[in-house]
């Protein structure tokens, strides 16, 4: 994902999404939940292709 | 007004005064005061007079309660207490069974003789930067009631700022120490990432979280950091270092430790006075170097989208169950974070990795950077836009632009409070690589000794 999606397609993501989580989204919440995924999806943009070359995550796990 | 912590220990184990006298005061002026600041989630007084009485006997029969004796405490209300639900600024939470045991950091400033007086107030699960919390009302600043205090460690640094305390416990994630230290006008330490036990602290961004002590001088903030290090085998983060005590180096001075001046993101985007504050720092330490550190903004970005995802799953049962219990401040946030793919998360996490080694470049010839710990003084309580630099943008996040890209990759940082004739107190923040607290410590004790930074303690 290299662009912010549109905000109406990120309230439909919240519409079906959180159902199959099983996290209904209380009706009086449902604009505010999309407003701020939106600012996460804009974030995520944000970082989108940028290089960041081989950099490990992987978490350090001792056995 | 309140002695600082060390002058406290230092009367109680001469015997000048006793435990159970300092306890007593304290918890007067909590009495008065804290009705107007809101502070206190839960005040202590029956363990506090144990405790106290503990300290007095010790010293009576000959034996050493430790070098913070008598010291009054209080703690953000997500550490663990023995008898009390840990709140985490929550309503959620109340209903939880009583802690059995105190977190590592409180039985360690116990142990040192420290008095626990109670709990304090915080954004809803440290998912804030101001205070305002909706369960138990916003904390509010000493220096001006109508405005924040800062989070979300807020309760914190009013309590030291307001004089109720000489010394509180906190917990940074994006700035959660630094700022409310910075907008109340005392010291807040965010140790590095992994050098301070987490164990009985409520987690948020578990990749960030940090915990550390306010205090209203250097000394004091030294003391408690200094018996609150080692390691811990509760806590799979704490780094199992030895202690490293910063107490003891306070009066080396500053020389030989090469000090810069964040430029570029850290130099922008603020009031004229919050760069006049490092300015001032910067002249007294006799630097006009200038760093920059790359891509700041992608760094609070991709910490936005961890804390976030991270934040939710700690609460996924209560958001499926019961989310109209949450504050109305967190609720719609923590419901967001809960819905980020984990292909993004992931993303974030890389990015962390990449800046990571960008930042240690620039500090393979830098020992302490200085940055402004917050964009503007405390904001009003209540206040949701905010103009700066002539541009209005929403105001709680804001308050993080310049803390939450060091918190990211877990460096050190000290906010020190500048002195000078500003009407709200203002921070600025010395950061150093990773481990090396004594080169902060060295430099806010020449600050303070200077007088450059005061903290600003109400009468």
């Amino acid at each position: 994902m290299s662009a912010s999606p549109d905000p109406s397609e990120v309230a439909r993501y919240v519409d079906e999404i959180a159902p199959l989580l099983g996290l209904p989204i209380p009706p009086e919440c449902r604009e505010a939940v999309a407003r701020n995924l939106a600012g996460l999806f804009a974030a995520g943009a944000l970082l989108g292709d940028f290089p960041v070359g081989d950099a490990e995550t992987a978490p350090v796990f001792t056995p | 007004m309140a002695a600082g912590a060390l002058a406290v220990a230092a009367e109680v184990r001469a015997r000048r005064v006793t435990a159970r006298e300092v306890t007593r005061e304290a918890l007067e002026r909590i009495r008065v005061r804290d009705p107007r600041l809101g502070c206190f989630t839960a005040v202590l007084e029956d363990s506090a007079a144990r405790d106290a009485e503990a300290v007095d006997a010790a010293l009576a029969r000959g034996g050493d309660p430790g070098p913070l004796a008598g010291v009054p405490f209080a703690v953000k209300n997500l550490f663990d207490v023995t008898g009390l639900a840990t709140l985490a600024g929550s309503k959620i939470n109340a209903g939880h069974p009583a802690a059995t045991c105190d977190a590592t950091v409180v039985a360690r400033l116990r142990g040192a003789g420290a008095v626990l007086l109670g709990t304090l107030n915080m954004d809803e699960y440290a998912f804030g930067f101001t205070t305002e919390n909706a369960h138990h009302g916003p904390t509010r600043n000493p220096h001006d009631p109508t405005r924040v205090a800062g989070g979300s460690s807020g309760g914190s640094a009013a309590a030291v700022a307001g004089g109720l305390v000489p010394l509180a416990l906190g917990s940074d994630t994006n700035g959660s120490i630094r700022v409310p230290a910075a907008l109340c006008g005392v010291y807040g330490l965010k140790p590095t990432y992994g050098r301070l036990s987490r164990a009985g602290a409520a987690l948020f961004g578990i990749s960030f979280d940090h915990v550390g002590p306010l205090a209203s001088s250097v000394g004091d903030l030294a003391a408690a950091y200094d018996v609150m290090q080692g390691p811990d085998p509760a806590d799979p983060v704490c780094a199992g270092r030895e202690v490293e005590p910063c107490g003891p180096r306070l009066d080396e001075g500053t020389r030989g430790l090469r000090v810069a001046v964040a430029d570029g993101h850290f130099a922008t985007r603020g009031e004229p006075e919050v760069f006049a504050a490092v300015q001032s720092v910067a002249d007294s330490l006799g630097t006009a170097r200038r760093v920059t550190i790359p891509e700041n903004d992608r760094a609070r970005a991709a910490a936005t989208i961890i804390t976030s995802s991270e934040g939710a799953s700690l609460h996924m049962e209560d958001l499926r169950s019961r989310p109209m219990d949450f504050d109305p401040m967190t609720r719609d946030r923590f419901l967001a974070g809960a819905l980020v793919p984990v292909a993004l998360y992931v993303r974030a996490q890389r990015f962390r990795t990449w800046y990571r080694a960008r930042v240690r470049e620039v500090f393979a010839d830098v020992d302490v950077l200085l940055a402004p710990t917050t964009p503007f003084p405390a904001p009003r309580i209540g206040q949701d836009v905010i103009a700066v630099a002539g541009v209005e943008v929403p105001m709680r996040p804001m308050l993080g632009l310049y803390t939450q890209p060091l918190s990211f990759i877990g460096l050190p940082v000290i906010s020190v409070p500048v002195a000078g004739p500003h009407p709200l107190p203002l921070g600025v923040q010395l950061v150093a690589a990773p481990w090396n607290e004594v080169a902060l410590f060295r430099v806010a004790a020449a600050l303070e000794r200077d007088g450059v930074t005061a903290a600003r303690i109400a009468p």
